[in-house]
């Protein structure tokens, strides 16, 4: 005699390690660690890519418009405009009027990401001391030297933040990924006929621990790029 | 161009886990290929208002939930400063779980429909809330709270009269960002059944660009509202700001 809740979360563990039966594909198993670890792989896939898109894209635009100090309403104004866009909004959009597949959503779900880079890596680079931008001019660094070899250090831990932000939105997006043809941990629980009460909940497990590495990686990633400086200044 | 396609795969992903929606309503873009149906959206702009309410009722008992629970988290962490670090990094995971993965690990214990969805969005709201609550609290200065205290003050008279309504102004910059955030992710909790205007973003018979349009305009004009009923409160409880700025 188990209790329900833990039947229901024991069951959908061993949906991740073991195949299990399914009421659809006709005696073919479903769900197991191969399948398990193929969509886990899918997702991180789509993730950094359309992280890494949304950091090519948004980081120059933030660092620029912080360090030339115009912009301040562009700056604030994309980033209040980017959390009040619905994620579904966006992917089925994309999927209905451009098309579906990795090759749309992939930027579709970029675009989420770029809106808190722009923001955390204007007010970063706002943030910096002044003297110390003087300081550099005044050694003869030229305005792309000064951006680079001081401003993005100095601003890298609210940089970084942005790229955390962005990151949770976009594993939290590609999770829906699925509805417009991409595969990722998110087929687990929306094609819930297929995989069953297990398989949803296991997709919902994997989704979280999925997000909750890469959050923790990321952190990870932001202490080691953070100079030691800055480290004693802020405790 | 390929919304075909796109039917079909909805059709197959989708069975039984949105919203039905009605065939013989059908838009000019099944037939054509425009980007927007003025002639549709007029004819049925009717529908959005059940699930413009829902969706507000969501929201607004999320927050309200999410403020409390968070305020009263910043109080304590502000007495007891060894509760900050963990409470920081609890609302924190809170924040990092992807929205619909919570629904469905909050699933087996709270079942589908309103319930978990706003347990889930108020848990969203938790971190920004109570950071920006206590970040406010201790912007407070230190000269302030000693006038007080020569003044009389007990130490929760100086809390209530002197350390809160002088944290308003970033007590509520946290609230107008946990509002318009939530306001666009409860499109989401289309997925559990809780209603709302995701309903009318995706559905198992129909996708559409038109009714993507007009719902995501409802969410993008709420949330413009929300922020700025948020702001004006601001200016009016915090007078002694717009004073200082003459």
């Amino acid at each position: 005699m188990t209790h329900p809740l833990f039947a229901s979360f024991s069951g959908a563990i061993e949906f991740i390690f073991t195949p299990q039966e399914s009421n659809v594909t006709g005696g073919k198993k479903v769900g197991g660690f191969d399948k398990s670890l193929e969509l886990v792989l899918r997702h991180l896939e789509v993730t950094l890519l359309a992280l890494a898109l949304a950091v090519i894209i948004a980081l120059p635009i933030g660092l620029y418009l912080g360090h030339r100090g115009k912009g301040e309403l562009l700056a604030v104004g994309i980033g209040n405009a980017g959390r009040a866009i619905p994620e579904l909004a966006v992917i089925a959009l994309v999927a209905t009027l451009i098309g579906v597949g990795l090759k749309t959503i992939t930027p579709a779900l970029a675009i989420l990401g770029i809106a808190p880079i722009i923001v955390n890596a204007y007010v970063g680079v706002r943030q910096v001391d002044p003297a110390a931008v003087d300081a550099a001019r005044g050694m003869g660094m030229s305005e792309l030297k000064i951006i680079r070899k001081v401003e993005l250090p100095l601003a890298m831990p609210t940089v970084m933040g942005g790229v955390r932000g962005a990151a949770i939105v976009i594993i939290a997006t590609a999770t829906i990924a699925p509805l417009a043809g991409v595969e990722t941990l998110g087929d687990f629980i929306i094609n819930k006929n297929v995989y069953g009460e297990n398989g949803l909940l296991a997709g919902a497990i994997l989704v979280a621990l999925l997000a909750l590495t890469i959050e923790g990686l990321l952190a990870l990633l932001q202490r080691s790029l953070t100079s030691d400086g800055l480290k004693l200044k802020t405790g | 161009m390929s919304s075909p396609m796109l039917l079909a795969t909805a059709g197959h992903v989708g069975e039984g886990f949105f919203r039905e929606r009605n065939l013989e309503n059908l838009p000019c873009q099944a037939r054509e290929s425009e980007l927007f149906c003025w002639h549709w959206a007029t004819q049925n702009i009717g529908r959005y208002g059940t699930p413009t309410v829902q969706h507000l009722e969501i929201v607004v008992l999320s927050v309200l939930i999410g403020f409390v629970v968070a305020f009263a988290l910043a109080l304590f962490a502000h007495r007891s400063r060894w509760l900050q670090p963990p409470l920081l990094a609890a609302t924190g995971v809170l924040y990092t779980i992807p929205s619909i993965a919570f629904f469905f690990l909050l699933l087996p214990v709270t079942g589908l429909g309103r319930d978990t969805a706003i347990i889930v969005l108020a848990a969203y709201t938790l971190q920004i809330i109570y950071r920006n609550t206590l970040l406010g609290l201790a912007n407070v200065p230190a000269s302030v709270k000693d006038a007080a205290r020569g003044m009389g003050f007990t130490r929760r008279q100086i809390l209530w009269r002197i350390e809160l309504p002088l944290a308003v102004p970033e007590i509520i910059a946290g609230l107008r960002v946990a509002v318009v955030s939530t306001i666009a992710i409860a499109t989401l909790v289309v997925f559990i059944s809780a209603g709302g205007l995701g309903t009318e973003m995706y559905g198992a018979n129909l996708t559409f660009p038109t009714s993507i349009i007009i719902a995501t305009t409802i969410v993008v004009l709420m949330a413009l509202g929300f922020d700025l009923v948020l702001l004006t409160a601001q200016r009016l409880v915090t007078p002694w700001r717009r004073a200082a700025a003459r």
